[in-house]
């Protein structure tokens, strides 16, 4: 294995290990640090089932967003459009992680090609609504544009080897499937995928100290997790007692 | 009136362009040092507040979820950046949820993340200078905590955390909102907001006795301070003293007197209102609170009952069992505590009250959804029974009501403009402004059912709207207590004196 082959793997545990302990740090910082009071904003259910039922609207379809005007409608159309298209562009690349591939993910090919399309074309609208709109330019910050980009260049990379730049399928799945069974090999003979793979560890290790981490946040979030039943059950935390 | 020109009444609640800094110099008149110190906070700002302010924001992160996870994952989509009246009002970008909240969340990323710590500005990191902190003041005090941005972000952001924050930090640093504190030392040692001592209670209370006595001859009494009542009514001191709260208090006491309960006021816990809240301390929240607990076992009550007030409903019914519970040494048969509301409505479900609906006929009602009471709180059994309880109520001692547009009521309430610790002199500006997405509203049903009593449940809603209604040309006679309108539907002297 030459230089750059060495590089990428090592890159790549690295990234890994940076996601997994920076992901991990926060959920458990998140865990520790008590809520003190019952700030449910309410009406809220009475029960955990019944949070589980408001819980599930908001992360499978950002009902909160639903709510809002025009601006929040485009939102709602690039923003969920964006997080389905992803995640049907990831559960297309399993096949690159599993072997024998699995019949569904064979399945999930083609739609995972479409969503590869859109994908691009929804960051557009994030992007774009972000400078049309004066509030919206208001409250931007370099980050949000440059999550942006760095997504869509991972996209656009991909498109790029799907259709333009084809690069040795066998080659990838080996390097991949090394990766994973801790038995590195050496890297596919293409640029432009070494540019693809970078980008995406880079993702990986940006995550946890971002704005990404909302993924984690929204299923505890306490104004939205909490149950409405103060009078019945007495909430207590340590420092608080 | 001061001299402050409102908003045009259109009926449309309209999104302004961005004004950055038109309403930067609305900031609140900062405690004495004196005052400061009474309530165990630093007299003033020192040359290192810069220290102390890390230092508390570094506890503060630590003991709120809420602000440890909202201060991380917010992606500023932007949602809430027209939800909120101060923004619709005035234009001021920092009213936006987000972009106040930025004000906390640039100096978080600075000294609190490795990439602020290392990329500084390129990471939305800012330093915190003496004209950061002076953003500080004017904006975490232009914020009603209201909760409306909260209802409309994908997380369920609530700005009013990280306000409230903000005003523990603020105030751990000397710069405290006067008008604030005056009221929590004064609750904290007189039993009430307005500082009144128990026999001027007691005048209040004897004058509304004659007073009902003249009007309809019956024998209602407003009891304070008797032992061995089943109920002890705890209400905001505005109803003591302040038109038209004071209508309502007429009405709790002719709804017991028809009931036939015993009841009480207590002299010691005065007061139902704790402005704790509002500048996010825990411990001044707990001692004010603390008053009403001891004071319901040294009169050895059953239960609970709130008067008219949002955010002292919130205190009472989401945080009191936390904070002083628990109610063990109440009856358990009741919830403790109960909203006056939910009471009154109880009695009429149960066709205890005689009510005469057509004395309310002059009237065309509507009702505001007071922020804490909608969208922090509950009444009755099912989520959301505080919107439909008060209506109900309404509707049974009413013949005229109607409601405002959907999207301005229930969950998605704008708040009055003076909520929070908002409701002071010195703010009469954004007061003024900040009311201008309700009286839209209002507006819209005016024209359309000719809308002349404005139905509250919340005492700072009433003092404010009372206010604030002449800016608009609005007779301020049309702002009214539930209870008011209880009071003069129903029919005494049909019960003999229990």
């Amino acid at each position: 294995m030459e230089g750059l082959g060495i590089v990428f793997n090592l890159l790549a545990y690295v990234a890994a290990a940076i996601f997994v302990l920076g992901f991990f740090s926060k959920v458990v910082a998140y865990f520790k640090t008590p809520s003190p009071l019952k700030i449910p904003v309410t009406p809220a259910p009475k029960s955990s089932a019944g949070v589980v039922i408001r819980l599930i609207p908001e992360i499978l379809f950002f009902r909160s967003l639903l709510r809002g005007g025009t601006a929040e409608k485009i939102l709602w159309l690039g923003g969920w459009l964006f997080h389905v298209s992803f995640l049907l562009i990831i559960l297309r690349h399993l096949r690159y992680f599993i072997y024998p591939v699995p019949e569904w993910i064979m399945f999930m090919q083609q739609i995972g090609i479409w969503a590869a399309w859109v994908f691009p074309l929804t960051l557009l609208i994030l992007i774009a609504r972000r400078f049309l709109n004066d509030r919206f330019a208001t409250i931007s910050l370099f980050q949000d544009y440059f999550v942006l980009i760095l997504i869509i260049s991972i996209g656009t990379t991909g498109l790029l080897l799907k259709y333009f730049v084809r690069t040795n399928l066998v080659d990838v799945k080996a390097f991949i499937l090394g990766l994973l069974t801790l038995n590195p090999t050496t890297v596919p003979d293409s640029p432009l995928f070494l540019i693809h793979f970078g980008l995406i560890l880079f993702l990986l290790v940006y995550f946890p100290f971002s704005k990404l981490m909302h993924a984690w946040g929204v299923l505890m979030s306490p104004t939205r997790m909490q149950t409405d039943n103060p009078r019945e059950v007495r909430h207590v935390t340590p420092w608080a007692e | 009136m001061a001299d402050v020109k409102a908003p045009e009444l259109t009926g449309r609640i309209e999104v302004p362009k961005v004004k950055p800094g038109a309403s930067m110099d609305q900031k609140p008149t900062l405690a004495k040092p004196d005052l400061m110190t009474k309530l165990g906070f630093l007299p003033e700002k020192t040359p290192d507040w810069r220290e102390k302010f890390l230092e508390k924001m570094a506890e503060v992160i630590k003991k709120y979820r809420s602000v440890r996870i909202f201060l991380d994952i917010c992606v500023r989509c932007g949602a809430c950046t027209d939800k909120c009246h101060y923004f619709l009002s005035t234009g001021d970008p920092r009213n936006m949820p987000v972009y106040r909240q930025e004000l906390m969340r640039s100096v978080y990323r600075r000294y609190f993340t490795k990439s602020g710590k290392v990329f500084r500005k390129l990471a939305g990191a800012q330093d915190l200078t003496e004209e950061l902190l002076k953003q500080w003041v004017s904006y975490f005090y232009q914020c009603s905590e209201c909760r409306r941005c909260s209802v409309f972000c994908p997380y369920g952001i609530d700005t009013a955390e990280i306000t409230m924050a903000a005003r523990e930090i603020l105030d751990s640093i000397g710069l405290g909102s006067k008008y604030a504190l005056e009221i929590i030392h004064k609750a904290e040692t007189i039993g009430n907001n307005l500082g009144m001592p128990g026999p001027a209670i007691r005048n209040t209370l004897d004058f509304v006795e004659e007073d009902i006595k003249e009007l309809t001859g019956a024998d209602v009494k407003l009891p304070m301070d008797v032992e061995g009542a089943d109920i002890l009514l705890v209400t905001p001191s505005a109803d003591f003293f302040a038109v038209p709260h004071i209508e309502s208090l007429a009405g709790y006491a002719k709804v017991f007197h028809q009931a036939g309960a015993s009841w009480t006021l207590s002299s010691y816990a005065s007061e139902g209102g704790n402005f704790g809240l509002f500048i996010g301390s825990y411990d001044h929240m707990k001692t004010i609170n603390k008053r009403i607990w001891d004071a319901a076992r040294q009169l050895k009550v059953k239960r609970v009952i709130a008067g008219e007030c949002g955010h002292a409903w919130r205190i009472l019914y989401s945080f009191s069992n936390t904070l002083n519970g628990p109610f063990d040494f109440l009856d358990p048969k009741y919830k403790n505590p109960t909203h006056i509301c939910e009471y009154t409505l109880d009695l009429v479900k149960k066709g205890a009250l005689k009510l005469d609906k057509t004395a309310n006929d002059q009237f065309s009602v509507t009702f505001h959804d007071s922020c804490n009471v909608a969208r922090a709180s509950r009444m009755g059994n099912t989520p959301g029974d505080q919107f439909t309880i008060p209506r109900e109520l309404i509707n049974a001692v009413a013949n005229k009501y109607v409601d405002m547009p959907a999207e301005t009521i229930g969950l998605r309430t704008f708040c009055c403009g003076g909520g929070g610790g908002v409701l002071t002199d010195e703010l009469i500006d954004i007061r003024v402004k900040g009311a201008m997405p309700r009286m839209q509203a209002l507006k819209t049903v005016k024209d359309s059912h000719g809308v002349n009593f404005f139905a509250l449940i919340c005492a700072i809603c009433k003092a404010q709207f009372y206010k604030i209604f002449p800016y608009y040309g609005i007779d301020m006679d049309e702002v009214g207590g539930i209870h008011q309108l209880v009071s003069n539907a129903i029919v005494l002297g049909a019960k003999k004196e229990t």
